[in-house]
């Protein structure tokens, strides 16, 4: 990766909404193939955050670089292009298109012949385990199922960073086992840049966590770090 | 048989019957399919944008209009033969849709709407204003003698037939074959989710400024070819009228259906021709039967054969 070590690096990102500073001068570095997990109670800016750093929502100050690049004048369909995947917090999906279709949009995108997209798409939608609704409508499948074929359009973009927005949202248990064993196994190759509120899945899969409050980082560190971290407990917990 | 097969099949199978049909319509029908051809190509124009995009302009004469105008005045005042006319009528259409394009882009829903619309008055009354030229609300008749290209004499209704014919044929397939194409699939992405296509990477403004002029293209093509084959340009096809016409068509036949323009020009102008024998009043009719449809399929006849009966139609 041309010697880059960090995939992003975020430094003084700061967005003010009227009055409401949802972002505070943010600093953020995720190596290149770590699974970093961004939590904080609801409201503390996590979606603000991420939206700043793919080019959904303008910064009121602050730079964002993705493979030692500047990113920051760019538009979010760029930085994509670049290789940022994101997954939407509220499903979307192509609604009246098959499954196929969804994820070979973003496949698509990156080019290939109609046989190559089409092995890309099985190979996405078998590793989430929608193998067998390929041709189905993506608007008849249940909520748990398109939460996972947001996820396989994630994965079908073979992003350099894949940013989950609360990925697990609405899954089962079991699905929510499947969907920690399937990042694990991206682990090393993507860097994932996961927002999640369920704490057993952070703690199962993430290396590294960064606790977001009020729009500012709280605390950095290792899953034991956090876990044992004060100021997160209460900022959860509210209260000392 | 693959669903590309028949749905080829399906497609050419229409051109051929079109075709035949050149040999065996009595004079009335055989005159009246000539015109529901070019204005079919119209209305395919316009549904690439509004079916297959989902954008819907207001103001699709001023692209009729250009092609008519480009191919009327360079005959008129040039003196052009009607192939390099129609190819002027045609390079209108491209030029104004990239103008429009860029500016009418900015905005999207209502203010799109409102937008295409101000655009088409303002092509509308440049055609008054130049009046000298374009004889205006009067309009001007192309001659007999102006519409030989080639030998071929145009005003000749076979080969006024097969001219319609070959514009439509032509139009028909390149909206097949853009639709299989990523960047038709991806029209239709940016229709169904504009914003989970970006967030998928795809420069949408290109996309949908690709799309404004493949569609004003097309429709300036086919108001060249009305106005060479029907032999007569007036500042009347460039009113709101004529921007409507094309959004009730694509509505009727199927917004988003490779055959829908044509099946809803089809229907609308015997519609109207069928019920003006026994009444005056035929737009009470005409209404009538949209409200109908309106209620009943609501995603136009094409649409509608799709979700229940041929689910490989494109």
């Amino acid at each position: 990766m041309n010697g880059v070590e960090n995939v992003l690096e975020v430094s003084g990102l700061t967005k003010v909404y009227g009055g409401l500073t949802a972002a505070n001068n943010v600093d953020l570095a995720i190596p290149e193939g770590q699974v970093r997990a961004l939590i904080g109670p609801n409201g503390a800016g996590k979606t603000t955050l991420v939206g700043l750093i793919t080019g959904r929502v303008t910064p009121s100050a602050g730079t964002v670089r993705f493979l030692g690049r500047e990113v920051g004048d760019m538009p979010a369909f760029k930085r994509i292009s670049m290789g940022m995947g994101y997954t939407f917090q509220i499903t979307s999906i192509f609604a009246k298109l098959s499954l196929h279709e969804n994820v070979a949009l973003a496949v698509r995108r990156r080019g290939g012949t109609t046989a190559q997209v089409d092995g890309e798409v099985r190979a996405a939608l078998g590793e989430v385990g929608l193998g067998d609704r390929i041709e189905q409508l993506a608007g008849d499948l249940s909520y748990g199922h398109q939460r996972l074929l947001e996820i396989a359009m994630g994965l079908a973009q073979k992003p350099k960073l894949l940013i989950l927005d609360e990925p697990t949202q609405g899954l089962s248990s079991g699905e929510v086992t499947a969907f920690k064993a399937l990042i694990r196994g991206l682990a090393g190759q993507t860097t994932v840049l996961l927002i999640e509120h369920n704490m057993d899945v952070v703690m199962a899969i993430a290396d590294h966590i960064t606790v977001l409050n009020f729009g500012e980082v709280l605390a950095e560190g290792s899953p034991e770090e956090i876990r044992a971290n004060g100021a997160v407990q209460s900022a959860y917990l509210g209260g000392e | 048989m693959s669903d590309t097969g028949k749905s080829l099949g399906l497609h050419l199978g229409l051109l051929l019957l079109l075709l035949a049909l050149n040999w065996v319509l009595p004079a009335y029908h055989h005159g009246n399919l000539a015109r529901i051809m070019v204005l079919a190509i119209y209305a395919i124009g316009y549904n690439v944008l509004f079916g297959y995009t989902g954008l819907l302009s207001l103001g699709h004469a001023m692209f009729f209009a250009a092609g008519m105008y480009g191919m009327g005045l360079t005959i008129r005042h040039l003196g052009w033969s009607p192939g390099p006319a129609v190819i002027a009528g045609i390079l209108s259409g491209l030029g104004l849709s990239v103008v429009v394009g860029l500016l009418a882009l900015r905005t999207t829903g209502v203010a799109f709407m409102i937008v295409t619309l101000m655009f088409a008055q303002s092509v509308f009354l440049t055609i008054l204003y130049f009046t000298e030229y374009t004889r205006g609300d009067e309009g001007f008749v192309i001659q007999q003698a102006q519409r030989i290209w080639a030998g071929i004499d145009l005003s000749d209704a076979h080969n006024r037939y097969l001219a319609a014919l070959a514009g439509f044929a032509i139009c028909l397939m390149l909206t097949w074959f853009l639709i299989r194409h990523p960047f038709g699939k991806t029209l239709i992405a940016i229709r169904e989710n504009e914003e989970r296509a970006r967030m998928l990477g795809y420069n949408v403004y290109r996309h949908k400024l690709g799309a404004v002029i493949i569609s004003g293209t097309i429709s300036a093509l086919a108001g060249a070819l009305y106005g060479l084959l029907f032999g007569y340009a007036g500042a009347t096809f460039a009113t709101v009228q004529y921007s409507i016409f094309p959004l009730l068509w694509v509505l009727l036949g199927g917004a988003g259906t490779i055959l829908g323009p044509f099946v809803g020009t089809l229907f609308m102008f015997y519609l109207i021709d069928l019920s003006s024998e026994i009444t005056t009043a035929y737009m009470l009719v005409a209404g009538v039967a949209l409200v109908l449809l309106t209620l009943f399929a609501p995603q136009g006849f094409m649409g509608e054969l799709r979700t229940r009966l041929i689910r490989w139609l494109p």
